[in-house]
C-alpha cells in the first residue's frame, strides 16, 4: 500500500512535468512526434532509475558518514553527468542496438533537471533504497505519460491551421498549460 | 451497403451544417436553462446572459482584430460555449470573474488554436477549470435555491452552502454515509434539481430531456454517455457493495454533480472527442473512472470537468489507436 501511494503520487498527483515543472526542456523540445517521445521516455526511465540508485548509495555511504551533505547538489550533478557518459560508452560497446535506439537522447538527459530533481527529492523524502527505486521508476513513467500525451496533442495540432502568431512553441506552451490545469484535478489524492 | 453505392445525380442533400448542429445543442439546453432560472431566480438569468454575450463578444473581437479570420459568431459555437460555461458556475458568481472565464474559454481554449474544429480541449471546460483553480472560494460557494415562484417549505441542512457532493466530502471525514444521508435532499428532490450546485447541473430530468432531443437529432451518439455513465455506475457500485458506510450508492453519484451534464453535453463535443465508436467507448470509460477517482479520493468534490479535460488530451492518441481498417487491407486471422 505504501508503494502504491508512492507510485500514484509520482505518476498523477505530483507529476514530475505537469505538477513540479521539472524536465520541461525535453518535454517541449522532443515532443514533436510520438515515436521520439517514446524513445525519450525510455531513455529517461533508464537513466533516472540508475541515477537515483547510484546517488542514493553515494549519499548514504559517502556523504552522510563524512558529514558533507551540503555537497549533495554538486556531487549529484557530477555523478549523474559522469554516470550517463559512462553508460553511453558502455552501451556503445556492449549493446549497439540499444545505443541506436536511445540515440541522441542519452547525452541530452545528462543535463536534465528531472533526473537531478528526482535524485534530490528522494533524499528530502528520506526514502530507503527500495522506495527510492520505486519512486524513480514511477516518476519516469509519469514523465513518459506527460510526454506521450503531449506529443499526441502536438502531432494533432500540426494538422491544424493554427493562427500565425501562435504557431509552434506558443501553442505548445498553451497546450501544456491546459494539460497541467487538467492534472491539478488529481490534487490531494495521496 | 446500399448507402455506400456511388450513383449518378440527382443526390439527396444532407442538410446538416455547423450552424444547424450548434443551434440544436442550444435548443437541447433550453430545459436546463429554464430549470436553472426557476431554481436560482434572476441571478441565473444574469449569469446565462453575461456568459453568452461575453463569449460572443470575445470571439468577434479576436477574429476581427487579432487573427483577422472570417467572423463566425453566427454559427452558434460561441453561444454553446457561453451557455455551457454558465452551466458550470454558481449563480452568485461575480460578473468580473465570469468575464475572465469567458475570455479564457474563447481566447485560450478555442481561438488560440484557430477557432472551431481545431481546439483539442472543450473550451467551456478550459474556462471552468481555470476559474476553479484561480478563484476556488467564489467558484465553490453555492447559493441555496431560491424559487422564482412559490417558497421553500422544508429545507434540509445540505441545501445551501454546499453541493451534496461537497457536503459528502466534508462529512465523510468524521461521519458515515448513512448518518449523512439524513441531512441531504432525497433522491426525488435531486432528480428534479432542488439542491445547491452550478446552474446547469442540478436538474437531471431537464438535462435528460435535452439529451434525448440531441440523440433523436443525431447530434450526439450513444457511445460516450453510455460508457461514461455505465463505468461510473459499475465503479461506484462495486465500492458501495464492498463498504456502504464509506462509499455512497451509485444513484447518488448519478443524480448529483455535473455527471449528466458532462456526459451528454461536454464529453460528446465533436471536436475534442474520439472519432471511432470503439475510441468513444474507451474515452467514456476513462472519463468515468477518473471522475470517480477524483470524487472519492481527490481534494476536489467534483471531478467531471477535470476528467473530461484529461480524456480530451488522450483523444489524439485514442484516434491513433483505433484507426478504421482501410479498404482491401488484410484482416489478420488468429
Amino acid at each position: 500500500m505504501e508503494y502504491f501511494g508512492i507510485i500514484i503520487g509520482a505518476i498523477f498527483v505530483s507529476n514530475i512535468v505537469l505538477a513540479q515543472f521539472l524536465g520541461i526542456c525535453p518535454f517541449l523540445g522532443v515532443s514533436g512526434k510520438v515515436s521520439t517521445s517514446v524513445g525519450m521516455s525510455g531513455a529517461v526511465l533508464f537513466v533516472m532509475t540508475l541515477a537515483t540508485l547510484v546517488t542514493w548509495l553515494i549519499y548514504v555511504y559517502v556523504l552522510l558518514p563524512l558529514g558533507i551533505t551540503f555537497l549533495q547538489t554538486i556531487s549529484f550533478i557530477l555523478v549523474i553527468a559522469a554516470l550517463v557518459q559512462m553508460v553511453e560508452i558502455i552501451l556503445k560497446k556492449v549493446s549497439p542496438p540499444l545505443y541506436q535506439a536511445l540515440g541522441i537522447f542519452l547525452p541530452l538527459i545528462t543535463t536534465n533537471c528531472a533526473v537531478l530533481g528526482v535524485a534530490l527529492l528522494t533524499q528530502s523524502k528520506n526514502y530507503d533504497l527500495l522506495q527510492a527505486i520505486v519512486f524513480a521508476v514511477a516518476n519516469a513513467i509519469g514523465f513518459g505519460l506527460a510526454m506521450i500525451l503531449f506529443s499526441g496533442l502536438r502531432e494533432h495540432l500540426n494538422l491544424m491551421m493554427v493562427p500565425k502568431g501562435m504557431r509552434g512553441v506558443p501553442i505548445a506552451l498553451v497546450t501544456a498549460g491546459i494539460l497541467a490545469m487538467a492534472f491539478m484535478g488529481f490534487a490531494g489524492m495521496v | 451497403m446500399s448507402m455506400l453505392t456511388v450513383s449518378g445525380s440527382p443526390h439527396i442533400h444532407g442538410d446538416s451544417s455547423v450552424k444547424k448542429i450548434m443551434y440544436t445543442v442550444v435548443m437541447a439546453m433550453v430545459p436546463a436553462m429554464l430549470v436553472s432560472v426557476y431554481f436560482f431566480g434572476l441571478d441565473a438569468l444574469r449569469v446565462l446572459l453575461i456568459s453568452s454575450l461575453a463569449c460572443l463578444f470575445f470571439e468577434w473581437l479576436i477574429q476581427k482584430y487579432l487573427i483577422k479570420a472570417p467572423v463566425t459568431i453566427n454559427d452558434g459555437s460561441a453561444l454553446v460555449t457561453g451557455i455551457l460555461l454558465a452551466f458550470n458556475v454558481p449563480s452568485n458568481l461575480p460578473i468580473w470573474i465570469l468575464l475572465i472565464g469567458a475570455f479564457i474559454s474563447i481566447g485560450m481554449g478555442k481561438m488560440s488554436f484557430g477557432g472551431l474544429g481545431k481546439n483539442p480541449f472543450n473550451p467551456a471546460l478550459v474556462g471552468r477549470v481555470f476559474l476553479l483553480i484561480s478563484f476556488p472560494v467564489q467558484m465553490t460557494s453555492w447559493p441555496a435555491p431560491k424559487l422564482l415562484f412559490g417558497s421553500i417549505t422544508s429545507s434540509p441542512d445540505a441545501m445551501g452552502g454546499a453541493t451534496p457532493l461537497g457536503f459528502l466530502k466534508e462529512g465523510l471525514k468524521n461521519q458515515t454515509v448513512p448518518e449523512l444521508m439524513k441531512d441531504m435532499p432525497d433522491y426525488a428532490m435531486e432528480l428534479i434539481g432542488f439542491m445547491g450546485g452550478s446552474l446547469g447541473e442540478v436538474s437531471v430530468i431537464a438535462l435528460l430531456l435535452g439529451a434525448i432531443y440531441m440523440l433523436a437529432k443525431k447530434v450526439i451518439t450513444w457511445e460516450i454517455p453510455t460508457a461514461y455513465i455505465g463505468s461510473v455506475i459499475i465503479f461506484t457500485g462495486i465500492l458501495w457493495l464492498v463498504n456502504p458506510d464509506m462509499y455512497i450508492s451509485p444513484v447518488f453519484h448519478l443524480l448529483t454533480g455535473g455527471l449528466i451534464l458532462g456526459a451528454f453535453f461536454m464529453a460528446t463535443d465533436m471536436v475534442s472527442s474520439p472519432i471511432s465508436s470503439k475510441g468513444q467507448i474507451l474515452f467514456g470509460i476513462g472519463a468515468g473512472v477518473i471522475t470517480i477517482l477524483i470524487r472519492i479520493w481527490g481534494a476536489y468534490p467534483e471531478g467531471v470537468s477535470f476528467a473530461i479535460l484529461i480524456m480530451n488530451a488522450f483523444t489524439p492518441l485514442i484516434n491513433r489507436g483505433f484507426k478504421p481498417k482501410r479498404f482491401g487491407e488484410k484482416i489478420q486471422s488468429a
